[in-house]
């Protein structure tokens, strides 16, 4: 089932004439009226005139978190105040947030792109959708909002926090479908089996899920404790919010909305784009956006782009699932890990609780590297033999499977922190 | 069906269109709106083959018609209702309107015509009323839906209308548009309008662009230009209150 069959099943050659249109009419539009711009056009002696083939916006500047937050809070917008209906901000998890804006028009197209991707995912007007993310400055939880909304289906606006709550709300509202992070989503179903909750008496079908990366396995688990089919789905306020990109049912890949996004992947540390099918942080430029267009942004986001045809018959071109951000990966005594990469191990070791946290230390010019993880009781309990040799385990693992030595620490259950939004898996005490 | 990439056109050494990209699908309408002397005239002259774009494509059903002389484009089912009408007013309603057929004779097909002269007047009856009238005698509706006659006779594929309301009484305006929409439902014309009169244009179009010193601003469904507050400021005159 298509939300919008004509724009998601579009052939080619006419999403690369659509995005050429929408890309020099942006291209007019910001050389006019957002000054960063045209100051960085002119800087380069380019300007919207010489974009003449897609292929030409390797040729234009990019635009990164730095420049939003030195043009803090307006100087991006396109638009005057006045045109501006509803203002967003990043949570930033580092910073100054970013501001964005939109748009009537903006908000019709964010909700249908939305709609887009819930249907994708399974929901339809006759499903209940429980948003569980927080309502607030955060495009999580109103993106969804207004795309559920839009497609009819029963909006439930629980936003976050209160897991008991939540459930109850599941279970006396008949929620069909679950909206919020993979980790409260995991939080839940722990909580479900805590307090003895049958399945059974849970209407639950489909869970949309995104705003943070996470593995396959942790998506089997979700499934397994939820009872439903889980999709990802992608987006970042600076674009638009969600909205961005999803995963069909097929669950190859997210089909990104190629007719309102034009998407690069490019080497982070050289910034060319990288040979097709390579992994590189994504580079978004807004097709339709009024208020707040960006061009050649940097998301920091690491995916790679994913090529033939998807069963579905949309003809977006897929991404993968975003693998860590260019800026949380960690480099470990010169080695590149991603947290990613530690659940990865983890989850395929019997007696492992999903949950993990990754402490960096330095001792002296070295780099030391713990991972602290959750086990069962019954491990958690056991001879001081057995907890060795699952510690041994997982040592081997990650040094064979990520090419580091990890100490590694057996915690008990809840021994560690939950997170109700993004999770917080690295704590790195190493001072530069 | 019709597909136009970087189209670069103007007047000698007054460059007018600036790298213009735009496509018209099977048995759509789309609108170019914009003030006088964005390029909206020069946009179709040069579809039309009336002017050579400098630079650019246009592609027509797989084939480029840059270059081509207009005579040619015509054949091939492009045809241009011009601005200002352009009539033969010492020649009557049927003259004029068998004129535009000159294609049609070309592939000697003078049955067809005549299949197509009557179509026309059921489409347009105040033309057949006015058949044997000297087209110069016409009020100004009447010679607008001559014009749009005229240029049906050559059986297009792609219709191109420049500025059909200049000149016309509001009420007029209504009923030429009607007409124009018509076109597409019944007959299933692909439309290209380029219109000053927004409201009007963007009340039947199902696409438009928005033209402004030679360059697309915007592009998106009419509903999207009638809500965009740019357009309505710019080209749909006063502040609309309590759109939805």
């Amino acid at each position: 089932m298509y939300w919008e069959p004509d724009s998601e099943c579009m052939h080619r050659e006419e999403i690369e004439q659509l995005q050429l249109e929408r890309l020099q009419a942006t291209l007019n539009r910001v050389y006019g009226r957002v000054p960063f711009y045209r100051k960085k056009f002119d800087e380069m002696g380019i300007g919207p005139e010489d974009v003449g083939a897609l292929a030409d916006l390797a040729r234009l500047p990019f635009t990164t978190k730095d420049d939003l937050r030195d043009n803090y809070p307006y100087g991006f917008f396109a638009v005057p105040m006045r045109e501006v209906v509803r203002i967003h901000a990043s949570s930033g998890t580092t910073g100054t947030p970013t501001v964005v804006g939109y748009t009537r028009n903006d908000i019709r197209t964010w909700s249908n792109l939305v709609a887009r991707i819930i249907t994708m995912g399974g929901a339809t007007k006759d499903d209940v959708i429980q948003i569980a993310f927080g309502y607030g400055l955060f495009t999580g939880a109103f993106g969804l909002h207004y795309g559920a909304e839009r497609i009819g289906a029963s909006v439930i606006p629980a936003s976050s926090g209160n897991t008991a709550r939540q459930i109850k709300i599941m279970q006396d509202f008949k929620t069909t479908a679950l909206v919020s992070t993979p980790s409260y989503a995991l939080l839940i179903g722990e909580t479900i089996r805590e307090m003895g909750i049958p399945l059974s008496s849970l209407s639950l079908k489909w869970g949309l899920f995104g705003a943070e990366p996470w593995s396959d396995a942790m998506r089997q688990e979700i499934e397994d404790r939820l009872g439903i089919v889980a999709t990802d789905n992608y987006g970042l306020s600076e674009v638009i919010g969600p909205g961005v990109s999803g995963e069909c049912l097929e669950r190859k890949g997210l089909h990104i909305n190629e007719d309102h996004f034009i998407v690069e992947v490019v080497d982070p540390e050289t910034l060319t784009p990288v040979p097709p099918g390579e992994v590189g942080e994504l580079v978004l430029t807004t097709l339709s956006k009024e208020a707040f267009p960006m061009i050649r942004y940097r998301t920091r986001d690491l995916t790679r782009l994913l090529s033939g045809e998807c069963p579905c018959g949309r003809t977006g071109q897929r991404m993968s699932r975003v693998f860590g951000r260019s800026d949380d990966m960690l480099i470990i005594r010169g080695v590149n890990v991603f947290p990613s990469q530690v659940e990865t191990v983890l989850f395929e070791i019997e007696g492992t609780e999903p949950h993990y946290q990754i402490v960096l230390d330095r001792k002296g010019a070295m780099d030391e590297a713990t991972v602290l993880v959750e086990v069962s009781e019954s491990i958690f309990f056991d001879q001081m033999r057995r907890q060795k040799e699952m510690i041994e385990r997982i040592q081997k693992r990650l040094a064979q499977d990520l090419g580091v030595t990890f100490g590694v620490k057996l915690v008990g259950k809840k021994g560690l922190e939950r997170f109700e939004g993004k999770a917080r898996r690295v704590v790195d005490n190493r001072k530069m | 069906m019709l597909r136009i990439k970087n189209l670069e056109a103007g007047y000698g050494p007054l460059k007018v269109l600036r790298k213009v990209s735009m496509h018209i699908g099977p048995s759509e309408i789309v609108t170019v709106i914009g003030a006088n002397g964005a390029g909206k005239t020069t946009l179709l002259k040069t579809i039309s083959g009336l002017l050579c774009a400098q630079a650019g494509e246009i592609i027509f059903e797989k084939r480029n018609l840059r270059m081509l002389p207009p005579e040619m484009i015509v054949f091939l089912g492009c045809s241009l209702v011009p601005e200002g009408r352009q009539l033969f007013a010492p020649m009557t309603v049927r003259e004029n309107l068998i004129l535009g057929a000159y294609v049609q004779y070309r592939r000697r097909r003078q049955e067809e015509v005549k299949e197509d002269l009557e179509r026309v007047f059921a489409l347009f009856p105040r033309l057949k009323e006015r058949e044997t009238q000297l087209a110069g005698t016409l009020s100004g509706g009447e010679q607008q839906m001559l014009a749009i006659g005229r240029a049906l006779l050559s059986r297009p594929a792609v219709l191109l209308l420049d500025e059909p309301s200049m000149g016309l009484a509001p009420r007029l305006v209504r009923e030429i548009f009607d007409h124009i929409a018509r076109l597409r439902t019944e007959r299933g014309v692909t439309i290209l309008l380029v219109e000053q009169n927004a409201r009007a244009a963007l009340s039947i179009a199902d696409r438009g662009y928005v033209l402004e010193t030679g360059r697309v601003v915007l592009e998106g469904t009419a509903e999207d230009l009638l809500a965009n507050r740019d357009v309505q400021r710019a080209y749909l005159g006063r502040e609309r209150n309590g759109t939805p």
